[in-house]
C-alpha cells in the first residue's frame, strides 16, 4: 500500500528565490548607501504583512475559517501565522457566524480587550447584516455594537472570500495614516459606539 | 480566588478555598460558543455549570412562517459539519408527511451523500480532539481530504458548506459524471488517509493517557440522558436510528454498528473512526448499486410530485401548467396537509428529529428540531465530575457539541 | 412477541380507563392524550412496566393552540422503547392562565434542559424542576417569544420597515 505521507530521505534544499515572496519596497528615495521613505510606509509594510487575527468563531463560518486557516487554503501566507485567542495580543478581530443579543456584550468587551491600533473584519452575512435570521433573538450586524472595517458576504463565504476580505484588511493597515488613531474622526467615531 | 466558601471541599483537599474559572463563550479551549464555569479544587474539578443560548437563532419560530422547502436552509445551520444529513432528514419528514414516495435511485444517492456528510463530520470531532490533546498534525492533515468532500458536495449542489442539497422528492439535478469522477478520487485516497490517521493516534501513547478514563459515562446514565449517536455507542448500547427504523432504504445496506465499552473519550473516538469505515463500506455498496441502474432508471433523479417538486425550466418556459406549479411552489403557495409527524435521521452527532405539525396551511404550525447536541450536553457536568481541568477540554470536543445545533 | 400499538393501548387502558383518550395513530406512531395531573403517572407506568419499557425520552416540547381555550398549551412527549424499538407520543394539554405541569426530571435526566428550552420558549412552568429558568435567551427577556401572539423579526430594526417584512404595526397571524 502506498503511503500517502513519506518520509523525506533525500531532502532538497529549499528553493528560496522561488518560493518566498517578499513584500515589495514602499515608494521612497534610494541612492548609495540609503533609502528614505515615510514612516507611515514602514510601519504599514510591517503591520500589514505580521497581523495576528482573533478569530471569533461563533457558526458555521468559523468552519469554513478552519479550512482557510488549515492546510489547503492556508492563512499563514499572508503573514498571519499566529492565530492568537487573546484580544490583548491581537490586531485583527475576524467575527465569523451569528452574533446572538446575548452574545453582543462579550463581542464588543473582547473588542474593549484589544489594543489599538486595531480592525475588524466581519465574516459572513450573519455578521454583517444578521443574514437570513431576522429574529428577536439576533443581533442584526455586529456593527451595531463595534465598528467594523471590512465586510465579507456570504452565507458562509467560500475561503477565497475570506481570504480576500484578508487581503482588503491589509491594504487598509498598509494605507492607514499614523494619525488616523488619535484624530477627531476617529474619536467620534468610537463615541458613536460609546467606547471612550 | 473566591472569598468565601461556596462548597465544602472534599477531604485531604490542600486548598483553602475553592476557584472559579469561566471558560467560555469566547475561549481557545471551547470550540464554538459554550460557557463552563468550573469550580475548581487545586486543578481538580469539582463542579461545573453550563451555560449555552449565546448564538440562539430562533429556528423555530423561523419555520413558523416559512414554506417546507424553504426550511432545508434552516436545517444547513443546526449542525453545520454534517449539513447534507440534516437537508435529507428534512426532505425525508416532508416526503413522509406528503406521502411522496421516492425511487430507489435517489435514496441510494442520498446514501452516499449522507455518509460523505458523516465522514466530514467525524473527521473534523476526531482530529479535533487531536487538537486539544496537543497533536495538530492530524487536524492539519486531514483537513485537506475533507476538501474532496466539499468538492464532490459543491459538483452537486454548488456549495460547500451550507448545502441545501436536493428537493423534496430527489434532487435538483442528476449528479454529473464529474460528481461521479470525483467520488472515485475520494473513494480511492482516503482510505489510506484514514488508516494514516488512525496510526498517529490509536495506539498513541500521548494520546491513549490523555482520552482513557477521561469522561467516561455507563450505559444507564447515557441512556437516562438521552444519549444517541456515537456517544452513546461508545458507552456500548448498539442504538443506531439506520438500523432501528431505517429510512431512505438503509435497509438493503450491510454495515456494522461500532460499540464502545466505557464511553470515554477514547472510546468515542474509535467507535468515530471506525464509522468513517463503516461509511465508505455503505458508500462502496450505495455506488455500486448506483452503478446498477441502466436504461431510464438510471436517469431519474427525483420522485414524481408536481406539487412539490419544481418543473424542468424548459416546461416552465414552454407549458402553462408547469409555469403554474413553478409559480406555486416558489411563492410557497402550496397547501400542506394536516398531520402531525415525527422522522428522525441518524445525524453527524446522534439523532436528529423533526417534529412537525401542520395544520393544513402553508407553513409548518409547528416545527421542532430534537438536536441531539443539546440533550447530551446537560451531561457535562456529570463528565467532568472529579476530573482535572485539562481532561474539561478534552472531553467537551470529543462529544462532538455544535453551537449552531445545540441552540437552535 | 413484539410489542404492538394495540397492546400498549390495551395495557394503558386497563391501567387507567377512560382518563386517556384521544388514541389515534398517524404515520403509525401511537399517540394519545392524557390529563395534565396524571403526565407523571403515565411516565411512571410507561417506565417501570415490564412489558412497556419507554426508558428513553426521545423529546419533550411544547406547542401554543391560542384558539382552544383553557387548553392552549399542548406538552408532547416522545417516548422510546429501545428493546423492542418502538415510539408512542403523549401531550398534556394546560390552560396558558397556569401553566404548571410536573416535571419529568426525576425519571429522565434529559428532560431537564429540553424542560428548561420549554419553559423559555412558552412559559410553561414545570412543577418540581431544580432549576427551572431561562436558557437559551437572555435572562432579562420578559416574554415567552414561541407563542403565537409573538412577532419573530427583530423590531429594532429600521432599515427595512415595512409590512413585508413583519414590521409595521401588526403581527401577521
Amino acid at each position: 500500500m502506498a503511503r500517502p505521507v513519506r518520509f523525506n530521505i533525500n531532502p532538497i534544499p529549499a528553493d528560496v528565490k522561488d518560493n518566498i515572496s517578499l513584500a515589495n519596497m514602499p515608494e521612497g528615495y534610494t541612492g548609495e548607501g540609503f533609502f528614505a521613505t515615510s514612516m507611515n510606509s514602514v510601519v504599514g509594510l510591517a503591520r500589514k504583512n505580521s497581523m495576528w487575527p482573533l478569530p471569533f468563531a461563533t457558526s458555521c463560518c468559523g468552519i469554513e475559517f478552519m479550512a482557510t486557516m488549515a492546510s489547503h487554503y492556508d492563512l499563514a501566507r499572508f503573514g498571519a501565522e499566529r492565530l492568537a485567542f487573546s484580544p490583548r495580543q491581537c490586531d485583527l478581530l475576524m467575527v465569523m457566524g451569528t452574533i446572538a443579543k446575548k452574545m453582543g456584550p462579550v463581542l464588543k468587551q473582547v473588542y474593549l480587550q484589544m489594543a489599538e491600533p486595531r480592525w475588524v473584519m466581519a465574516v459572513g452575512a450573519c455578521a454583517s447584516s444578521g443574514g437570513i435570521f431576522d429574529t428577536y433573538s439576533v443581533l442584526q450586524g455586529i456593527d451595531q455594537v463595534i465598528p467594523v472595517d471590512v465586510y465579507v458576504p456570504g452565507c458562509p463565504p467560500r475561503p477565497e472570500a475570506i481570504l480576500d476580505g484578508f487581503m482588503r484588511i491589509q491594504d487598509l493597515v498598509g494605507q492607514e495614516s499614523l494619525r488616523r488613531r488619535t484624530g477627531e474622526q476617529y474619536k467620534d467615531l468610537m463615541q458613536s459606539y460609546g467606547i471612550q | 480566588m473566591s472569598t468565601e466558601q461556596h462548597i465544602k471541599l472534599p477531604e485531604g483537599s490542600i486548598e483553602k478555598t475553592t476557584t472559579t474559572l469561566n471558560l467560555g463563550p469566547t475561549h481557545p479551549a471551547t470550540h464554538g460558543v459554550f460557557q463552563n464555569i468550573v469550580e475548581l479544587d487545586g486543578e481538580r474539578i469539582v463542579s461545573a455549570e453550563q451555560t449555552v443560548g449565546y448564538i440562539h437563532r430562533a429556528f423555530e419560530k423561523l419555520a413558523e412562517r416559512r414554506p417546507l422547502f424553504q426550511i432545508t436552509t434552516l436545517t444547513d445551520r443546526l449542525n453545520y459539519c454534517s449539513s447534507p444529513i440534516n437537508n435529507m432528514g428534512w426532505h425525508i419528514t416532508c416526503e413522509k408527511l406528503l406521502g411522496v414516495k421516492t425511487p430507489k435511485r435517489v435514496d441510494y444517492l442520498r446514501i452516499i451523500i449522507m455518509e460523505l456528510a458523516r465522514i466530514s463530520d467525524h473527521l473534523i470531532c476526531n482530529s479535533v480532539v487531536g487538537v486539544d490533546s496537543g497533536a495538530f498534525t492530524g487536524f492539519l492533515y486531514v483537513m485537506q481530504y475533507r476538501e474532496l468532500i466539499y468538492e464532490i458536495y459543491e459538483e452537486i449542489c454548488g456549495s460547500r458548506l451550507t448545502t441545501n442539497i436536493g428537493r423534496i422528492g430527489g434532487f435538483e439535478r442528476n449528479f454529473t459524471p464529474t460528481a461521479f469522477q470525483k467520488l472515485d478520487k475520494f473513494l480511492a485516497e482516503y482510505p489510506d488517509v484514514l488508516k494514516e490517521f488512525e496510526n498517529l493516534f490509536t495506539r498513541n501513547r500521548i494520546f491513549m493517557e490523555r482520552t482513557i478514563g477521561a469522561g467516561p459515562i455507563s450505559a444507564d446514565r447515557a441512556l437516562n440522558y438521552g444519549f444517541t449517536g456515537p456517544n452513546l455507542r461508545a458507552a456500548g448500547v448498539d442504538y443506531d436510528v439506520r438500523v432501528h427504523t431505517p429510512y431512505s432504504s438503509y435497509e438493503d445496506f450491510e454495515f456494522e454498528i461500532p460499540v464502545g465499552k466505557t464511553g470515554d473519550c477514547y472510546d468515542r473516538f474509535l467507535v468515530r473512526n471506525q464509522e468513517m469505515w463503516q461509511s465508505l463500506r455503505i458508500i462502496g455498496q450505495a455506488y455500486e448499486k448506483v452503478k446498477a441502474f441502466t436504461g431510464a432508471e438510471a436517469e431519474i433523479y427525483h420522485a414524481d410530485a408536481p406539487e412539490y417538486y419544481l418543473p424542468a425550466k424548459k416546461d416552465v418556459y414552454t407549458k402553462m401548467e408547469a409555469l403554474i406549479w413553478h409559480f406555486k411552489i416558489v411563492m410557497g403557495e402550496t397547501e400542506i396537509p394536516p398531520g402531525e409527524v415525527y422522522q428522525s435521521v441518524e445525524g453527524g452527532n446522534g439523532e436528529l428529529g423533526f417534529y412537525l405539525i401542520s395544520d393544513g396551511g402553508r407553513t409548518p404550525y409547528r416545527l421542532h428540531f430534537r438536536r441531539p447536541c443539546f440533550i447530551y450536553y446537560q451531561a457535562y457536568s456529570e463528565l467532568t465530575k472529579g476530573a482535572m481541568l485539562s481532561d474539561a477540554v478534552i472531553v467537551m470536543s470529543s462529544l462532538n457539541l455544535i453551537a449552531g445545533e445545540m441552540d437552535a | 412477541m413484539a410489542l404492538t400499538n394495540e397492546t400498549i393501548t390495551e395495557r394503558l387502558k386497563a391501567k387507567f380507563g377512560d382518563e386517556l383518550s384521544h388514541f389515534e395513530e398517524p404515520y403509525g406512531l401511537l399517540t394519545f392524550e392524557a390529563p395534565k395531573d396524571l403526565n407523571l403517572k403515565v411516565m411512571q407506568f410507561l417506565y417501570d412496566d415490564e412489558e412497556l419499557r419507554f426508558q428513553f425520552l426521545t423529546d419533550l416540547c411544547a406547542v401554543h393552540y391560542p384558539n382552544q381555550p383553557g387548553r392552549e398549551l399542548a406538552v408532547v412527549y416522545h417516548l422510546h422503547n429501545l428493546v423492542d424499538n418502538i415510539r408512542i407520543r403523549f401531550k398534556v394539554f394546560t390552560p396558558i392562565a397556569q401553566p404548571d405541569v410536573f416535571t419529568a426530571t426525576q425519571l429522565y435526566s434529559a428532560a431537564n434542559w429540553m424542560e428548561r428550552e420549554t419553559f423559555d420558549f412558552f412559559g410553561v412552568n414545570f412543577v418540581g424542576h431544580p432549576n427551572l429558568k431561562r436558557i437559551l435567551n437572555v435572562d432579562e427577556m420578559i416574554y415567552f417569544p414561541m407563542r403565537k401572539e409573538f412577532p419573530l423579526e427583530d423590531q429594532t430594526r429600521i432599515d427595512k420597515d415595512d409590512a413585508m417584512f413583519g414590521r409595521g404595526g401588526h403581527t401577521p397571524s
